[in-house]
C-alpha cells in the first residue's frame, strides 16, 4: 500500500471577487521512504497543497478530492481526529523559522509539550527525549539550549529546533514548506545534509516544496511541477532534470543561471504568471509558452502518463517540445 | 572585461561603518559597543564596469552600499567620487551628487509610494533635479524610460499594488535611470522574484548597463546570479574583504577557504552532479560583529586555521585580477 495517495485534490478559495482556484485537480503518491519535490513559483499552489493535507487551510477555503495517508482518508477530518495525524503520523517544517516557534516560550518547552500531549510522556521523560532529538538533528549544546528562548538562536538553528520538533513522535511523513527558503546558502547546505541523513536514519518519507530546483535535485527522488494549481510535469528526478518534456519546466529549467556553466544571456520565459482570478480558458501556460496552438486556447490538456512514471499535461508531442534539451 | 588602465569612477578607500549599540545589562553611563558593520573596505570601480558583491546575511555588504550614497554615515574612510571625497559632503551637496548614484531596492512593493501612479513616482527624480521641465518633457521622458524597461505605455496612470513583484522591479529601475546615472547600485534587486521573472530583469539590466554605459554594484546573496552578472566580484564575511578577482577568476579557482566552502554550498540544479559534489560544510554560526575573532575574522570557521591566524589580521594581497585576504594563501 503507498503511504500517501492523493486524488482529484482541489483548493478553493471563496473571495470578495469571486472563488480562486488555488490547486486544480492534483494528484500524486508517496511510497515509504521516498522524496517526492513539489516545485512552482509563488502562486503555484504548492504551499496550498501542503497547508490541505495538515487540515491548516484558511477559513474560507475548501477542499475536495481525496487524499489516503496509510488506507485513512484525512481530507476535511474533524479536529480531533487530525490532531492524532498531525504530529504522530504527518509532521511539517515551515519557511520561516522565527515566527513558526512561540517566542514567549522555552525551546525546550515547546519540545516537551509535544511529548507530553501526544505521547502521554513524563516531563523528565519528556525532557531526555527532547535533548536527544535536538543532539540528533546536531544542535550543540542541547542541554543548555533547552532552557533558551528562540530569539537566542540563529535563523539556522531555529529551524534545526523545528526540524527536531517535526521529528520528536516519529512521523511516517514530513512535509517540509520552503524549509531553506529564508536561510544562507552555507546554513542551507548543512539543513539539507541534515535532512538527507534523517531521510536514511529515519525512513521518512518527505514532500519537499521549494521553488529552488538545485535543493530538489540533491534530495528529491520524483518531482511535480506546478504551475497556475495545475500539474504541469511529473517523473523522477532525473527525468525532470535530464529530459524535461513540458514546455514550462523546460523554460524554468535554462532560466536559473548556474555556477557550473557559462552562458551570456540567460534564457527567459516571457510574461508573468496568470492571475488566479483571471485565469485564461485552456492551458494556463499559454500566454507564456512558445509551442501554443489554438488547442491550448480551447480547453486545458489533461495530464496524460506517456512513458512508465512521467506524466505531463501538454497538447504538444514529446518530440516537439525535446528539442531543445540541455 | 573593463580595462584596468581606465581611471576608476569610484574608489573606496578603508571603508569603516560602526553602529553604537547599548551593551546588554549596561547602565546608562556604560559607553556602547561599536559594531563593526563595515570594517576597512579598499576597492576601485570602473566606467561600465558591475561588480559583485556577496556574502552571506550580516557580512555588512547592505550597509557597505548604503554607505556609498550617503544613507548611513561612514565612520571611517574616504570614497572618492570622480575624485571627490563624498564622506565630507553635507546633505544638500550629496543630493546633488545622488544625481549620478542611483540605487535599486530589494522589496519592490515596498520601496515604491503606494499612493503615487507609476508615471509620478518615475518622474519625481526629474521634477527634483530639473525643476524646469515642462509637464510634456517630463511625460515624454518618462514613457521613453518605461519603454526601455519593458512597461506598456498604458500602465502609466496605474498604482503599484497592481503590479506583479517584476514589473515594480521594471518600475523602480526606470525612477533608477531617469536621470541617467553614471552608477547604479542595486541591493538585492532579484532576490524576492521569481526564477522565471528573475532571468528577465538580470537580461533588462544587463542590456540597460550596455545601452547607458552604467557602472553597476551589484549587491546579492545569490552566487549563480553575481556569476551570471559581474565582471568583478567581491566576496565580504563579516564586514571585511575576504576575495576580490575578475568573476571568471573567482568563479573558477577560488582561493580563499570562505569564497570555496560559499560555492560548494550553492546546490546545483543537475541531480548527479549535486549528490556527487563535496559540501564543504562550515561549522558552527556567524560570530558576532560586536565582538569579532582577533586577527582574521573566518579563523574561528575556517577547516585550515592556523595559531598565526588568531594574530595577524590579513590584508588583500595578490594582482588586479585576483587578491585574496588569507595568511595562508
Amino acid at each position: 500500500m503507498k503511504l500517501l495517495e492523493v486524488q482529484d485534490l482541489e483548493v478553493k478559495f471563496a473571495t470578495p471577487e469571486g472563488d480562486v482556484v488555488a490547486v486544480n485537480k492534483l494528484n500524486f503518491s508517496l511510497d515509504k521512504g521516498q522524496t517526492l519535490g513539489i516545485v512552482g513559483e509563488s502562486g503555484s499552489g504548492k504551499s496550498q497543497t501542503a497547508f490541505a493535507l495538515m487540515g491548516l487551510l484558511a477559513k474560507n477555503g475548501q477542499i475536495s478530492g481525496s487524499a489516503k495517508f496509510a488506507g485513512q482518508e484525512i481530507l476535511n477530518l474533524p479536529e480531533q481526529q487530525l490532531n492524532h495525524i498531525r504530529a504522530e503520523q504527518i509532521a511539517m517544517i515551515f519557511q520561516d523559522p522565527m515566527t513558526s516557534l512561540n517566542p514567549y516560550m522555552k525551546v525546550g518547552v515547546q519540545l516537551m509539550e509535544v511529548l507530553i500531549k501526544h505521547k502521554g510522556m513524563s516531563k523528565q521523560e519528556a525532557f531526555q527525549h527532547s535533548v536527544r532529538m535536538l543532539d540528533a538533528v546536531k544542535m550543540p549544546e542541547a542541554k543548555k539550549r533547552m532552557s533558551m528562548y528562540p530569539h537566542e538562536f540563529s535563523g539556522g538553528m531555529r529551524q534545526r529546533v523545528m526540524i527536531a520538533m517535526a521529528l520528536l513522535c516519529q512521523p511516517k511523513l514530513l512535509i517540509a514548506d520552503e524549509p531553506t527558503t529564508a536561510l544562507d546558502v552555507t546554513v542551507q547546505a548543512q539543513i539539507m545534509a541534515l535532512l538527507n541523513e534523517l531521510k536514511a536514519d529515519f525512513d521518512t518519507s518527505i514532500i519537499m516544496i521549494t521553488h529552488d530546483l538545485g535543493v530538489v535535485a540533491g534530495i528529491c527522488d520524483s518531482v511535480l511541477v506546478m504551475y497556475a494549481g495545475r500539474t504541469m510535469e511529473y517523473g523522477s528526478v532525473r527525468d525532470i532534470f535530464y529530459q524535461p518534456t513540458h514546455p514550462y519546466t523546460q523554460g524554468l529549467l535554462k532560466a536559473i543561471p548556474r555556477l557550473d556553466t557559462q552562458g551570456e544571456t540567460l534564457p527567459t520565459i516571457p510574461g508573468n504568471p496568470p492571475n488566479l482570478l483571471r485565469l485564461p480558458v485552456g492551458c494556463p501556460f499559454q500566454q507564456r509558452c512558445g509551442f501554443v496552438s489554438e488547442q491550448c486556447q480551447q480547453a486545458a490538456p489533461e495530464l496524460i502518463e506517456f512513458a512508465a512514471g512521467r506524466q505531463r499535461a501538454c497538447f504538444h508531442s514529446f518530440t516537439n517540445t525535446s528539442g531543445s534539451q540541455s | 572585461m573593463t580595462q584596468v588602465t581606465s581611471n576608476a569612477i569610484l574608489e573606496i578607500q578603508d571603508l569603516k561603518v560602526q553602529f553604537a549599540i547599548k551593551q546588554k545589562g549596561g547602565w546608562p553611563w556604560t559607553p556602547p559597543a561599536q559594531l563593526k558593520a563595515v570594517d576597512g573596505v579598499s576597492i576601485k570601480l570602473y566606467q561600465g564596469e558591475t561588480l559583485g558583491v556577496v556574502g552571506e546575511s550580516g557580512c555588512g555588504k547592505s550597509t557597505f552600499a548604503r554607505a556609498i550614497i550617503g544613507l548611513v554615515k561612514s565612520s571611517a574612510g574616504n570614497i572618492l567620487w570622480m575624485g571627490q571625497d563624498l564622506t565630507r559632503y553635507n546633505e544638500t551637496e550629496l543630493r546633488a551628487v545622488r544625481q549620478d548614484i542611483q540605487m535599486i531596492f530589494q522589496d519592490p512593493l515596498a520601496s515604491l509610494n503606494p499612493r503615487m501612479t507609476v508615471g509620478d513616482i518615475i518622474a519625481e527624480p526629474l521634477q527634483t533635479f530639473f525643476p524646469n521641465l515642462t509637464k510634456p518633457e517630463v511625460k515624454a521622458k518618462v514613457k521613453a524610460m518605461m519603454d526601455k524597461v519593458g512597461l506598456l505605455p498604458n500602465v502609466i496612470n496605474r498604482y503599484p499594488h497592481e503590479f506583479s513583484g517584476g514589473q515594480c522591479q521594471r518600475i523602480g529601475i526606470a525612477r533608477a535611470l531617469i536621470l541617467e546615472p553614471k552608477l547604479v547600485i542595486c541591493d538585492e534587486p532579484v532576490s524576492a522574484l521569481d526564477v522565471s521573472i528573475q532571468a528577465q530583469v538580470v537580461n533588462l539590466l544587463k542590456s540597460l548597463q550596455k545601452e547607458m554605459g552604467l557602472s553597476l554594484i551589484f549587491i546579492a546573496h545569490d552566487l549563480s546570479v553575481v556569476k551570471h552578472i559581474s565582471d568583478r566580484v567581491l566576496v565580504m564575511y563579516l564586514g571585511n574583504e575576504v576575495e576580490l578577482a575578475t568573476s571568471d577568476e573567482l568563479f573558477n579557482h577560488p582561493k580563499h577557504p570562505y569564497t570555496h566552502a560559499l560555492m560548494s554550498a550553492v546546490p546545483l540544479p543537475d541531480p548527479d552532479k549535486e549528490r556527487d559534489k563535496t559540501i564543504a560544510l562550515l561549522p558552527g554560526d556567524l560570530p558576532s560583529p560586536i565582538n569579532p575573532p582577533s586577527g582574521c575574522v573566518f579563523r574561528t570557521r575556517c577547516p585550515q586555521a592556523q595559531p598565526q591566524c588568531s594574530d595577524i589580521k590579513p590584508k588583500l594581497t595578490g594582482d588586479e585580477n585576483h587578491q585574496v585576504a588569507c595568511l595562508l594563501v
